[in-house]
């Protein structure tokens, strides 16, 4: 008898710990769909104009600063994912002088908290007399995002097998068709998902953009300044639809990655 | 996708396959590091820099020269100690409750739930499902949700179960609420990665040898999931002792519970006084870089790094 409770109790548990996880997503999904005033605190009633007009609020505050996270997250994701996957390729495959002191070097972003990092380039910015703007959000995006790329990537390279490439030589492919037709679609799956975790990290960065953006506003950026005088419910509506699209992304690749392993299941 | 970034401690490296040092890896390596150098290891240097300015004579407001007036730091610590302390207290404390709440969780979902594939990917897309939702505005939904006015405060203090002048919001609690929803993500991902990994074997051993569920427990599956242990609880403690803003005033926060996040945000953005957020800034990264090398040698998990 005691056994059987027993049995049920870390799943329930489980399940509780999800549900209480999923509780400030459902209340910013509900709430983009009240008929609020200035600011969405009371429920007042259902309505889908928050949805349709998004852009109406403050003279489209909210679309611009959704506006110039997604344009900071595009240029800081290209660049950090094409320097983050060359050194990963570098540490897996090449031997070199200082190779551990360097891992440690890339190790140290991520150990550092934000408000260093972000203090830090503001410093910077400072001493050398750099208007803050868009480009020293993007420099400074890319420089935290460039870790996390070499870990992910890094993990890829590893498991990809030498003799494939060796393959390609043996074939007379020069050092760039190997690469082109070899190395990089094998990596490709590593890549982008070092770039959506760039992305991500960009996208939702407030602590290092609060430091380095002076007066251009990024949707986090955004929410931070309304806090004091109230959310407007398009504010809801961005984060619910960004929320939307990450999910629709994430079951899609989890569901062709288990085709994929199906097939091969399949073939062995 | 996210995932790929905690699971690399464990990845094979194929180290025995490796060419020579070549043109190649320079050509590979230099662009970034290049980067690195520029935009994370001088903005390290310019910090320690400013930290021991000194206001310029007959300057402006927020005008500083540079000078080595290491009093900046004897300043901030006079002024801000409680702020300090009260950074550390609440982090460890959120990554203790994070730590006792995931790891039932990343247990069930990487050892119970083997045996069913899609209950396994439906429980981690949910415990990463909050990245995809603003920080801030998850960190608001709480504050509605404990706010004065809200159904469930008002309710318990119908219960009697909060006095009927309590709030929530802008206390301890709620700040450390705050920092250990918003980590928990960051602790269960590692520990899952870990676990999912376990050979329950060892476990069926330990019983076989007449141990106690607890016992395995602790000789057995505790050891064996310390590396995902030791990252999960660096990716919470480093974040949370820096963050400013589950303990600012908007958020959960209140004056009586600023943390080290606030002290420095004030001091660059609003007071202007670089220097002793700079110097605040260098205390902190000096305290976390000492704690973790103390926590990663103690732990024995160096080749984690």
């Amino acid at each position: 008898m005691k056994h059987s409770i027993g049995k049920w109790v870390l799943p329930a548990y489980s399940a509780l710990a999800l549900l209480i996880l999923m509780i400030p997503i459902g209340y910013t999904f509900v709430y983009s769909f009240n008929d609020s005033l200035k600011s969405n605190i009371v429920w007042r009633s259902f309505t889908f104009d928050k949805w349709l007009n998004v852009c109406n609020v403050q003279n489209g505050a909210v679309c611009e600063a959704f506006g110039n996270s997604i344009f900071i997250a595009v240029v800081s994701t290209v660049a950090a994912t094409t320097l983050g996957t060359m050194i990963a390729i570098a540490m897996v495959r090449y031997r070199f002088k200082f190779r551990s002191q360097l891992s440690l070097f890339l190790f140290l972003p991520m150990a550092t908290p934000e408000v260093v990092l972000g203090a830090g380039l503001a410093a910077q910015f400072l001493s050398i007399g750099v208007p803050k703007d868009m480009t020293t959000i993007i420099l400074a995006h890319t420089m935290f995002s460039i870790s996390f790329v070499v870990v992910a990537v890094k993990a890829r390279v590893a498991t990809l097998d030498p003799a494939l490439e060796e393959a390609g030589r043996d074939l007379y492919g020069s050092a760039l068709q190997v690469f082109l037709r070899i190395t990089f679609p094998l990596l490709l799956p590593g890549i982008l998902a070092a770039a959506l975790l760039s992305f991500a990290l960009s996208f939702d960065d407030f602590i290092i953009t609060n430091f380095n953006s002076g007066n251009v506003s990024t949707f986090p950026k955004y929410i931070w300044i309304s806090a004091a005088r109230g959310i407007p419910a398009e504010a809801n509506v961005v984060a619910s639809a960004v929320f939307i699209l990450a999910l629709v992304i994430v079951v899609t690749v989890q569901v062709s990655g288990a085709a994929r392993a199906k097939r091969l299941a399949k073939i062995n | 996708m996210a995932l790929a970034a905690f699971s690399t401690s464990n990845a094979p490296t194929s180290t025995d396959t490796s060419r020579k040092s070549s043109p190649v890896a320079l050509f590979l390596l230099l662009p970034g590091i290049l980067y690195l150098v520029l935009f994370f290891l001088t903005p390290l240097v310019s910090l320690l820099l400013t930290s021991f300015k000194a206001p310029t004579e007959f300057g402006d407001f927020g005008e500083f020269s540079y000078a080595f007036r290491w009093e900046n730091y004897a300043d901030v610590i006079t002024t801000y100690w409680p702020h300090i302390i009260r950074s550390f207290g609440y982090a460890l404390a959120a990554t203790f409750f994070a730590l006792i709440i995931s790891y039932p969780l990343a247990y069930f979902i990487g050892v119970k739930a083997r045996r069913w594939p899609l209950l396994q990917s439906l429980a981690l897309v949910m415990v990463i499902a909050p990245f995809f939702i603003s920080f801030l505005l998850r960190t608001l939904a709480w504050k509605q949700i404990f706010s004065d006015e809200s159904f469930l405060v008002t309710s318990l203090k119908a219960m009697s179960v909060l006095a009927p002048d309590a709030h929530v919001t802008g206390t301890a609690f709620s700040v450390i609420f705050g920092l250990t929803y918003n980590f928990i993500p960051f602790m269960t991902l590692p520990l899952y990665t870990t676990l999912e990994r376990l050979d329950v074997r060892y476990l069926e051993a330990g019983s076989d040898l007449y141990a106690s569920p607890f016992h395995v427990f602790r000789k057995v599956t505790i050891p064996l999931s310390m590396p995902g242990i030791v990252a999960g609880t660096l990716l919470t403690f480093i974040p949370a002792a820096g963050d400013y803003i589950n303990a600012s005033r908007e958020f959960l926060g209140g004056t009586g519970t600023q943390m080290i996040g606030n002290v420095i945000e004030a001091n660059f953005l609003v007071l202007q006084n670089f220097p002793a957020g700079a110097a605040l800034s260098i205390l902190l990264m000096s305290v976390i870089l000492v704690f973790v090398s103390f926590y990663v040698k103690k732990s024995g998990t160096e080749e984690l790094l």
